[in-house]
């Protein structure tokens, strides 16, 4: 049971910027805010306002030039590479738009992946990931490869391997955005379980106003400010 | 097992491009094994040599004959055992590219010298008694389809005329590596023909072959042997046997170094061509890796990944090539045996091969893992889709 008290996300005065030739682009400027646990969180704006590189800034997948993120107490900004990827693969779950599965491995080996990383015997893997196929309603399907899958159930394998390891926080960068309408329903109807089911914090990134809609907080970004947050009608 | 399944299943993901590396490896490896066996089928000789046998020849040339007089003078030596003699015949059967080494020797010492040499008792009698007699190897006998009694007629290339034997015995090697194509006949028979028809040369040998106690006294029984014909007429050079087959190989020393040369460049060109195959797949997967990355795989995980798919093909490659040179080997030994009487692939050649394949793997690899781990993942992931 985790007992810790506070934000479980806590973004302090983040800058960014890229290098494009001579020329340095600003894409985030003096971002703070904090996501509590079990948030649901939707940052929306428009292409090249930052929403992405600041997703990646929170899982722990690119650098700030300035400023802290401290995710369950852990100051990620302050971590070397090595020390990142090993918080990566128990703290956070990633949702991407393109499912991003290994096409040679099957739905099960897909999500068995990161728990390659654990200590957990054969045995162990093969429980837990039973338990996340069923929990994305896919346990038929552990033998498909992605190829032989629908978009939807590509992705569902992707949410299953996000939570395999049970992470502090799930990220998605669009994840609807390569579905159908059905198929997009349905994922964010199973993103919408994981939160209020299983308590996790999920942070989406997306431009669908009918996915942001799911979260309970939307934030939107332009020319890397934060505006105010909206709250969505799901709000907690 | 699961990472060995990735690892399977990633190097075989492009079977067309993959299957073109693997038979390029094979090929590498099996050109690599004929090629160090080539070079260690020319130094045979020399490593079937024996550490307790002398040869003493003329100080000017192995052209110029010894007087057979010097036998009793050298068996005098302190250290020495027996004292033996051989002349190259240089005989022909039937044609030219019949080719076997054949001497005229001192039989009875030279059954003594080569205990390498293995001769049914009843043969060694036999061939003793016969002064016709000859013992041949047990290939050369093969060869040519020879058997116990045999009359074989040789044409003298060096002695004039044709020369008739009769085959007393068969002998086999010791050992995998011993010479099994030679043929040797009594120096008597030779001798008493060259005093009727050129006495000039009779009485004369090419060189002696001389047992001696143990290795350590090799080298003052050399020199005691040479010091002891200084001045004379016909001087002497006295060296381990190693050191006479070494004398030989030195004259062709240009082509096995241009041989070695080759095999080694062999396994360049294919370190490249899987340096390619390798760059090409981590290419592909820029976004796989950064995948893996995302999900908590440190720069190791993702080296093992692609080292160890680089070392699956060549692995792959590798063992095919050594199957290979095995069989490979034999029909080129079978077909060369007169150059080459012993053609064995060497386990040193083995691991050689397997030190190449390991090699080829890693060089292939260094440049595409230091891409993989250097790579942004946000760099990476913007590559997918």
């Amino acid at each position: 049971m985790k007992t810790r008290t506070g934000p479980i996300v806590e973004v302090r005065n983040i800058y960014k910027s890229y290098r494009r030739g001579t020329q340095t682009v600003p894409v985030l400027d003096d971002i703070t805010f904090d996501i509590e646990e079990g948030e649901f969180l939707a940052l929306m704006g428009p292409s090249g306002s930052g929403k992405s590189t600041l997703l990646n800034l929170i899982a722990g997948i690119d650098k700030a030039d300035s400023g802290t993120i401290t995710i369950g107490g852990i100051e990620i900004t302050s971590l070397s590479e090595t020390e990142l990827a090993g918080w990566r693969a128990t703290n956070v779950g990633f949702i991407f738009q393109f499912y991003n599965l290994i096409p040679v491995l099957t739905a099960f080996e897909n999500v068995e992946l990161p728990l390659l990383l654990t200590g957990l015997s054969r045995s162990g893997r093969r429980e837990h990931v039973d338990l996340a196929l069923r929990a994305v309603s896919l346990s038929d399907r552990a033998d498909h490869y992605p190829s032989q899958l629908s978009g939807g159930q590509q992705q569902r394998v992707a949410i299953a391997r996000a939570i395999i390891t049970d992470p502090t926080i799930l990220v998605a960068d669009e994840p609807t955005g390569d579905l159908d309408r059905h198929s997009a329903e349905e994922i964010l109807d199973l993103m919408e379980r994981l939160v209020h089911e299983l308590g996790k914090t999920v942070i989406m990134v997306t431009h669908d106003p009918r996915a942001a809609g799911k979260a309970h907080i939307i934030k939107q970004l332009e020319k890397g400010v934060l505006n105010s947050d909206v709250h969505s009608q799901n709000t907690l | 097992m699961f990472i060995l399944k990735i690892l399977f299943k990633n190097a075989f993901r492009h079977k067309l491009r993959t299957s073109l590396t693997v038979l390029g490896i094979t090929i590498a490896v099996l050109a690599f094994g004929l090629l160090r066996t080539v070079v260690g089928a020319w130094y045979a000789g020399v490593e079937a040599s024996s550490a307790t046998r002398l040869v003493t020849r003329n100080a000017v040339s192995l052209v110029f004959f010894l007087p057979i007089s010097y036998k009793e003078k050298i068996r005098q030596v302190p250290g020495v055992t027996e004292v033996g003699y051989s002349d190259w015949f240089g005989g022909v059967y039937k044609d030219e590219k019949n080719f076997f080494p054949n001497f005229a020797t001192d039989a009875k010492t030279a059954i003594d010298l080569f205990p390498e040499f293995i001769i049914p008792p009843d043969q060694k009698t036999a061939f003793l008694r016969d002064r016709k007699g000859a013992v041949v190897g047990r290939k050369t006998a093969e060869r040519f389809g020879w058997k116990l009694g045999d009359i074989v007629t040789l044409k003298g290339s060096i002695f004039p005329g044709n020369w008739e034997f009769i085959i007393r015995g068969i002998y086999r090697g010791a050992q995998k590596g011993t010479d099994e194509t030679q043929f040797f006949f009594h120096w008597s028979y030779l001798n008493e023909s060259l005093r009727k028809t050129a006495p000039y040369r009779a009485d004369k040998v090419g060189w002696f072959l001389i047992g001696v106690k143990s290795p350590d006294v090799a080298p003052d029984v050399a020199v005691a042997i040479d010091k002891m014909f200084k001045n004379s007429l016909a001087e002497t050079i006295t060296e381990t046997e190693k050191a006479f087959q070494l004398s030989f190989i030195s004259m062709t020393e240009a082509i096995v170094v241009v041989i070695r040369l080759v095999s080694f460049i062999v396994i360049v060109i294919i370190m490249a061509v899987m340096a390619n195959t390798m760059a090409m797949t981590v290419r592909e997967r820029t976004g796989e890796y950064a995948i893996m990355k995302t999900l908590g795989f440190g720069a190791w995980h993702i080296s093992g990944l692609i080292f160890g798919e680089s070392l699956v093909i060549a692995a792959i490659g590798c063992a095919s090539g050594i199957a290979l040179t095995f069989p490979a080997a034999k029909a080129f030994g079978d077909s060369l045996s007169q150059f080459f009487p012993v053609f064995i692939v060497a386990r040193s050649t083995i691991y050689m091969d397997m030190a190449a394949g390991l090699i080829v793997a890693t060089v292939a690899a260094v440049f595409p893992i230091w891409r993989a781990i250097t790579l942004r993942i946000a760099d990476g992931l913007r590559r997918i889709g």
